[in-house]
């Protein structure tokens, strides 16, 4: 194995595979180090694939990518106790030939794009954890050091894509280390059931699919969200909380999510299925705040290790692997003019991510994190009066409906007083805009 | 109104792992009295794999990590816990992720 590369990427996610894949396919020599058996046997995602970022990567992804299911129906929940209310969003016209959005499962998924890097021409050395960055006298990035047995490896530039955790960088003091209110961590289970009572149960046609956003009562006054998704033959459902909040309130992860699980709203929809997997995994949450420097001499962070995750939307898979591809190109670009990859050369893969939806999102939304974080009454409060004024509206009982739209109004005062609704509308409306 | 375990040990008997015997990835640094962001991994940590002892310290057995790094982000601070990945091919391996 020769040692040195045009360059070396750290990781084998949805980020590090858009790279070297990339890399490879424009003829570069790429070296992608995975410290999982395999891609994506350390990797955890809900999991939605977004079809438009891959798509500018492998056109033809869908004639063997392990797809599960398109998906045809977007239920938005929020939830009590005892029920939910919240709106659905279904339509006929998400059957298209080439659909928008799929459910995906992590391990199939990232291993069928791992065996695309390789086809591409880069080298994709599994069961190897890096462990540190490799400097020249000038202090460039020139290669990582690895876990194996003379395992340094070198390249022209470095491409980290190693998740969440971000340790290479962080550890190299390229970057600060995660926050626990910039993070959310999520619990998620595997829940196998067969593929007509998937269904018949989410009134599904064969290849279609649901997905279920909810928050409220489940996340017991912790800025969070829960979700379930239908894959062919199973169901994943998860729940996620702000690490700062589950350091302060001390809540059982395992416990929330069999919670969730328990809601009168969730349960008939697992009922009778056999749970075949329990993972926890970090979803970045801080937004443009918590992104850190992106590019320096010879290196390049993206996806989550970058905190690339557009929280409000719950897309990041497609951050990462636009800024994977948006990464290798400008090394692409770099080397067909013969330029040194210094943190000049390489800043051009930060006016990419600017020009792209990537930075563009993150800086529409930088407000929300704050928002939301100092405002849990959204998370608690609001879920809680939406369902009591449906309950009483829709409840038949001899009250007049201008008595019942009084109580309605007077919940909501004696919750929120004037004061609190109206700033609540503009906080909102501002980290929103 | 039904009960709610939340047990974690039966969750993680459904994962694959492959124990580096030997060669824990997580270890606490000695202490007499746990800050309060170590004691809190006791409740947080999503696969429990911290407990507390009799005499009151916090320890730790990874063997059933699922490698989230919840426990090293809060406790960054505090310096008490040393964290690193499992070597390469070690911890925990997911079949569906």
């Amino acid at each position: 194995m020769t040692d040195h590369f045009d360059a070396i990427v750290v990781g084998a996610g949805p980020s590090g595979n858009a790279a070297a894949y990339t890399l490879a396919k424009a003829g570069l020599s790429v070296l992608q180090i995975e410290r999982g058996e395999y891609s994506g046997s350390k990797n955890v995602q809900g999991a939605i694939l977004y079809a438009d970022a891959l798509e500018r990567i492998i056109p033809d992804f869908r004639e063997d990518a392990p797809l599960e299911r398109h998906i045809v129906e977007q239920r938005f929940w929020m939830l009590d106790e005892q029920g939910h209310m919240g709106g659905h969003y279904r339509s006929d016209s998400f059957n298209e030939e080439k659909p928008n959005r799929y459910t995906i499962i992590r391990a199939q998924f990232d291993r069928w794009f791992s065996a695309k890097v390789r086809a591409a021409g880069a080298l994709v050395v599994c069961e190897t954890t890096v462990t540190a960055l490799i400097r020249d006298n000038h202090g460039k990035v020139c290669g990582v050091r690895t876990d194996r047995e003379d395992g340094d490896v070198y390249a022209d530039v470095v491409i980290m894509a190693d998740g969440v955790n971000a340790l290479v960088a962080s550890r190299s003091g390229l970057k600060k280390e995660v926050r626990p209110e910039h993070v959310a961590l999520a619990v998620k289970e595997m829940h196998f059931l067969p593929e007509d009572v998937i269904q018949s149960r989410f009134n599904i046609g064969e290849e279609e699919g649901v997905v279920i956003e909810a928050m409220g009562s489940v996340s017991v006054g912790m800025v969070g969200t829960a979700f379930l998704y239908t894959n062919r033959e199973s169901i994943a459902i998860g729940i996620g909380c702000l690490v700062s909040d589950f350091a302060e309130a001390q809540v059982r992860p395992s416990f929330l999510l069999d919670r969730f699980k328990a809601h009168p709203s969730i349960k008939p929809l697992l009922a009778g299925s056999e749970v075949k997997e329990y993972a926890a995994h970090l979803i970045p949450e801080g937004g443009l705040k918590a992104v850190p420097q992106l590019y320096g001499d010879g290196w390049m962070i993206v996806g989550d290790a970058a905190q690339f995750v557009n929280a409000a939307h719950r897309e990041g898979s497609n951050l990462a692997m636009t800024s994977g591809r948006l990464a290798a190109e400008t090394v692409i670009e770099a080397k067909s003019r013969n330029l040194a990859m210094t943190a000049r050369t390489l800043s051009a893969y930060k006016a990419a991510l600017e020009d792209s939806f990537v930075l563009k999102d993150l800086h529409k939304y930088r407000r929300l994190p704050d928002v939301l974080h100092g405002n849990k009454h959204f998370f608690t409060e609001y879920p809680r009066l939406f369902s009591q004024a449906a309950q009483t509206m829709l409840r038949v009982d001899g009250v007049d409906k201008r008595t019942k739209e009084k109580q309605v109004r007077k919940a909501f005062r004696s919750s929120r007083r004037v004061t609190g609704l109206i700033g609540d509308v503009f906080n909102i409306a501002r980290a929103w805009r | 109104m039904q009960t709610i375990t939340g047990k974690v040990e039966e969750k993680l008997y459904q994962n694959r792992y492959l124990v580096d015997e030997g060669r824990p990835h997580i270890r606490v640094a000695p202490h007499v009295k746990p800050s309060e962001q170590l004691a809190a991994l006791v409740k947080i940590c999503p696969a429990g794999c911290y407990s507390r002892t009799e005499a009151g310290q916090v320890e730790v057995a990874p063997d059933g990590c699922l490698e989230c790094g919840t426990c090293r982000i809060v406790c960054a601070g505090t310096g008490e816990i040393e964290w690193n990945y499992p070597r390469g091919g070690y911890g925990i391996l997911f079949k569906f992720g």
